[in-house]
C-alpha cells in the first residue's frame, strides 16, 4: 500500500496533493483550480486519491453529534471549590444590614472584653494608700480603715481592717478576719462568663451614671460627712 | 450568546457560582464532544470535560473578555486531552483504541427480535469505526480534524485555540486528513 503511495506521489507531483487540500480548505486560487480539475480528468490515481480525501471527511462528519450525560452541570456546580469567603460574607452583608451591624457590635464587645480579659493575667490592686501587698494578696491592715473600692485582679484579700465600700475580687479569693467591716458589697469573680457579666453590668452602670451625674455627686459626697 | 456569556462571566466573578452553572449549560455538549472524539470512550471524555469547566471556573479571573469565550474554554479542554492521552500507559491506550463499545454493547444486547432497525445497528457499528481510526490519530492531528470537522470550528479560531500559528494548523489538517484517508479508503 505504502508502495502505491509512493508511486502516486511520483507520478502526479505533490503540487497537486497540496491543491487538493487548498480545495478543501475552501483557500484555492482560481487558476490553481482549473489545473486541478484539468488534472483530475486526465489522472485517475488522482482522482481516487481526492474522491477518498472527500470521503474520509464525509465520513467523519457524519458521526452523530453526541450530548453531555446526564445531571452534567449539576455534578460539576458540586465539585466546584467553595466561594472565597470574602465573597460569601459581601453577600451576606448585603442581604441583611440590620443584621451585620449588630453582629458586629457584638462582635466588638466580645473581642473588646476578651482582650482585656488576656491582658491582665498580672496581679493589680487598686491604689489607695493603706493596702498592704504581699506575694499577690493584697492586705487591708488590722486598724485602718480604706475609703473607696478595692479591686484585686489574679490575687486574693485579706481584710483586718475597715473597708468603705465595694469589695471586688477576679480570679483569686477573699480571706476576712472576724474585725473586719465592708460597708459595700464583696464579689469574687472567677469564671471568665461570670467575668464578663460583671463587666457588662460596670459598663451599664458607668452607662447611667454619666447620665445621671449630678445625682452621683450628691450620692459620693454623702459618706463624707 | 457572546453578550450573554460575557454577563455571566461578570457575575462569576462577583463569585456567583449559579452563573456558572448557566455557562456549563451553553457549553457542555461541545466540549463533552471534543473530549469523547479526543478520547475515544465516555468515561474519561466524561471526566475530562468536567475538569475542563472546573478549571475555567477556578482561573475565571484570568480570561481575557476580548476574546470568545469558547475560544478559552476549548483551549482548556484540547490541553486537558492531550495531556491525558500523553499520560496514557501503553496497554490502557491499546484499551482505548475500542471507542464507543459502550454504545455498541448496550445495542448489541438488545435481542434480534428488538426494535432497533437494522440499518441502526448499523450505522452504529459505523459510527464506532470511524470513532476508533479518529482515535489511532496521533493527538496533533486528531486536534485539528476534531475541531475543523466535528466541531466546525474556522482555521482561525483553531490557531487560537491551540496558540499555533495558522500555517502549522493547516499542515496539521493536511496530514491528518491523508492519515485518515489511508484508513477509512476501504470503508
Amino acid at each position: 500500500m505504502s508502495d502505491k503511495e509512493g508511486e502516486i506521489n511520483m507520478s502526479c507531483s505533490t503540487k497537486i496533493i497540496s491543491y487538493m487540500h487548498q480545495y478543501l480548505d475552501e483557500e484555492i486560487e482560481e487558476e490553481n483550480l482549473k489545473e486541478l480539475k484539468q488534472h483530475l480528468d486526465q489522472c485517475e490515481e488522482c482522482a481516487t486519491h481526492f474522491h477518498e480525501l472527500k470521503k474520509t471527511i464525509a465520513l467523519v462528519q457524519s458521526t452523530s453529534h453526541i450530548h453531555a450525560p446526564m445531571n452534567f452541570t449539576e455534578n460539576i456546580l458540586d465539585r466546584l471549590p467553595e466561594e472565597p469567603k470574602r465573597v460569601r460574607v459581601k453577600r451576606w452583608l448585603r442581604h441583611h444590614p440590620m443584621l451585620a451591624a449588630a453582629s458586629l457590635f457584638l462582635i466588638l464587645m466580645v473581642s473588646s472584653l476578651m482582650s482585656a480579659w488576656n491582658q491582665d493575667h498580672q496581679f493589680s490592686v487598686s491604689k489607695q494608700p493603706n493596702i498592704l501587698v504581699e506575694n499577690n494578696t493584697a492586705i487591708v491592715p488590722e486598724g485602718e480603715t480604706v475609703k473607696g473600692d478595692i479591686i484585686v485582679r489574679n490575687g486574693d484579700i485579706k481584710i483586718e481592717g475597715q473597708v468603705e465600700g465595694n469589695v471586688t475580687v477576679i480570679n483569686g479569693k477573699k480571706y476576712m478576719a472576724s474585725a473586719s467591716q465592708v460597708t459595700g458589697e464583696i464579689k469574687e469573680v472567677n469564671e471568665v462568663f461570670e467575668w464578663l457579666w460583671y463587666h457588662i453590668k460596670k459598663t451599664v452602670t458607668d452607662f447611667t451614671e454619666l447620665f445621671s451625674n449630678d445625682d452621683m455627686k450628691d450620692k459620693n459626697s454623702l459618706p463624707a460627712i | 450568546m457572546e453578550a450573554l456569556v460575557k454577563k455571566r462571566i461578570q457575575q462569576v466573578l462577583k463569585g456567583d457560582k449559579n452563573a456558572f452553572g448557566d455557562i456549563i449549560e451553553l457549553y457542555k455538549d461541545k466540549v463533552f464532544q471534543i473530549c469523547y472524539r479526543m478520547l475515544g470512550n465516555r468515561h474519561e471524555a466524561e471526566d475530562i470535560a468536567q475538569e475542563a469547566f472546573i478549571r475555567a471556573y477556578v482561573n475565571i479571573h484570568r480570561y481575557n473578555m476580548e476574546y470568545k469565550f469558547s475560544t478559552w474554554l476549548y483551549r482548556i479542554a484540547t490541553n486537558l486531552c492531550i495531556d491525558r492521552i500523553r499520560k496514557r500507559k501503553p496497554d490502557y491506550y491499546l484499551d482505548a483504541e475500542v471507542p464507543g463499545t459502550d454504545g455498541l454493547n448496550m445495542y448489541s444486547q438488545i435481542p434480534s427480535e428488538g426494535k432497533l432497525p437494522e440499518e441502526d445497528v448499523e450505522s452504529m457499528e459505523l459510527q464506532a469505526m470511524i470513532q476508533r481510526e479518529i482515535s489511532k490519530l496521533p493527538e496533533k492531528y486528531r486536534a485539528v480534524i476534531v475541531l475543523k470537522y466535528i466541531e466546525e470550528l474556522s482555521l482561525n479560531e483553531i490557531s487560537e485555540i491551540l496558540e499555533l500559528p495558522l500555517g502549522t494548523v493547516k499542515t496539521r489538517i493536511h496530514r491528518g486528513r491523508e492519515a485518515l484517508r489511508k484508513q477509512l479508503r476501504y470503508v
